[in-house]
């Protein structure tokens, strides 16, 4: 909505928008609790605050500038609520998602400010579920937000979607924005939660959306989004319902998604027209290489291997490092997954990376070394940044206590 | 350039939400091929066919609206073009036209002191 209303006013007018989507939030709790909640709430969301533009425009019309190219129409009652009228249509209300996506991902701003942004405007989570999804506390965020905000109301109009040469320069960034959403719930650092499966569900969302317009429909776009519906598709089998996390090795695959399990399939082919090999497309070819496992042991090891020696090469990171060293024990066994674990040469960089330890711990312990393995549990289990990762991580200890071993499992199901 | 006054009379009364749905979309297209050429210098309001008119130094008041309702005025629009016959040729394009209504194109005086 806020999206919407951007458009009508104007970017330098976010203020305003917001406030005319508080209004009719407001009315909404007033009218309901006295009357009930409507059969279709988002529906009269919209109806409320598009007449709450439409007051605000009439009674403001001379006072303030809205949108330049719209400024005229709405000045008048010749046109102002078919205007109105129009930018609330699905499809208007798409485009300008797409606009306000772009517009977030102002050069000026950082990565993760970007980031902070589309979650607050786009997805409408307060404050709080923002300091909540970036683990920072509401006082940080409620300076960043409307630092952030007031760049992009400076900035004298929205992004333009239309402008091939501009889009084409941007599109990396809404790209990145949308990756970095995506493993914040995936695999973020909440103390609370290890997984947040509305955020990876907003991101598969806004990924879907950038699909939709024909510039943004690029191989990478598609592979960002086979990414994550791949990953995703896992996820009812990383979190069980006692709300445990479960490792790649003992996840119950029938519980994979397969709805998305196949859109992701299909998206990762639709990624493959043209010369284009990003880091996007190498996850979601690991991530395509799971899902095609019916077993654990099933798994190819080797091409997920070798895809990433791939991902080193084109962006070389200690976690991509762990990762493929435990895909190296899987295929040569756990004494080759330690070398190469030895080999990481910023490993330092996962000092406080609970599942650095956990990595050699279960290595440890698949070539009977207990007591070694014991001490890299409680070393992870240290590091442990929720009571999910912790739980697990006990699991495991306990499994060394027992001194027995039930296969691989240190990779706790994190993408890269 | 000089500026003239559209004053639009007449309405069908009896469309149904259909049509007119289908005449806003004719009036903003044409309001959209004058402001492309230069030649909307305020497009004005769409006016009720009701209100009252005060008249006199009795200062009389009457409901309007008045006369027959193909008199009343529904709306008036700025126009700038180059003459009178211009902006004659401007307002043939008005969709008033084809529901049985008219335009009075009327030029702006300018009062010189």
């Amino acid at each position: 909505m806020v999206a919407v209303l951007t458009r009508i006013f104007g970017v330098h007018n976010l203020a305003l928008a917001e406030d005319v989507v508080q209004d009719a939030f407001c009315r909404a709790l007033e009218v309901w609790s006295f009357r009930g909640v409507p059969k279709n709430p988002s529906a009269w969301l919209m109806t409320a605050a598009k007449n709450r533009a439409l007051d605000m425009l009439r009674r403001e019309y001379t006072a303030r500038t809205y949108e330049p190219e719209l400024t005229k129409w709405l000045r008048s009652e010749w046109t102002l609520a078919p205007i109105v009228e129009e930018m609330f249509t699905d499809n208007a209300i798409k485009d300008d998602q797409l606009r306000m996506m772009f517009s977030c991902c102002h050069p000026r701003l950082p990565e993760e400010a970007q980031v902070m942004l589309i979650l607050h405007i786009l997805c409408g989570f307060g404050v709080n579920e923002v300091a909540n999804a970036f683990v920072t506390t509401y006082t940080a965020v409620e300076k960043r937000i409307p630092r952030a905000k007031k760049v992009l109301a400076g900035s004298s109009r929205l992004f333009d979607t239309q402008v091939p040469a501009d889009f084409s320069i941007r599109l990396p960034v809404v790209q990145r924005a949308l990756y970095l959403l995506f493993n914040e719930g995936y695999h973020g650092a909440s103390t609370e939660f290890a997984v947040r499966t509305e955020l990876c569900q907003e991101a598969v969302r806004l990924a879907r959306l950038l699909l939709s317009h024909p510039l943004a429909a690029t191989p990478a776009t598609h592979a960002l989004a086979a990414l994550m519906c791949l990953n995703a598709a896992r996820l009812p089998g990383r979190i069980d319902a006692a709300g445990d996390l479960h490792s790649l090795a003992d996840q119950d695959r029938s519980k994979w998604d397969q709805r998305l399990l196949s859109e992701g399939l299909e998206l990762l082919e639709l990624a493959a027209s043209g010369s284009d090999l990003t880091d996007y497309h190498l996850e979601a070819a690991i991530a395509s290489v799971h899902a095609s496992a019916g077993r654990l042991e099933d798994t190819d090891w080797g091409q997920i291997v070798s895809l990433y020696d791939l991902l080193m090469s084109m962006r070389p990171s200690p976690i991509v490092a762990l990762n493929r060293a435990i895909a190296i024990a899987q295929r040569d066994g756990p004494e080759r997954g330690l070398e190469e674990i030895n080999l990481i040469s910023d490993a330092d960089r996962l000092g406080s990376y609970p599942f650095l330890a956990a990595a050699l711990g279960e290595l440890e312990l698949r070539r009977g070394q207990y007591g070694a393995a014991l001490d890299h549990f409680q070393a992870a289990i240290r590091l442990a940044r929720n009571g999910m990762e912790r739980r697990f991580l006990e699991r495991r200890l306990d499994a060394c206590q027992r001194g027995g071993c039930c296969g691989y499992q240190s990779h706790a199901d994190h993408p890269q | 350039m000089s500026d003239f006054t559209f004053l639009y009379r007449g309405r069908d009364t009896n469309a149904s939400p259909e049509q007119m749905q289908k005449t806003m979309e004719k009036w903003r297209s044409w309001f959209k091929d004058l402001g492309e050429m230069g030649h909307l210098k305020d497009i004005g309001h769409p006016l009720e066919h009701s209100g009252k008119v005060v008249k006199g130094k009795q200062k009389s008041v009457t409901d309007g609206p008045f006369a027959e309702a193909k008199d009343v005025v529904g709306g008036f629009t700025l126009i700038q073009a180059r003459d009178l016959d211009h902006a004659v040729e401007l307002s043939k394009g008005c969709p008033i036209l084809e529901v049985g209504g008219s335009v009075e194109v009327r030029p702006i005086q300018v009062i010189n002191m």
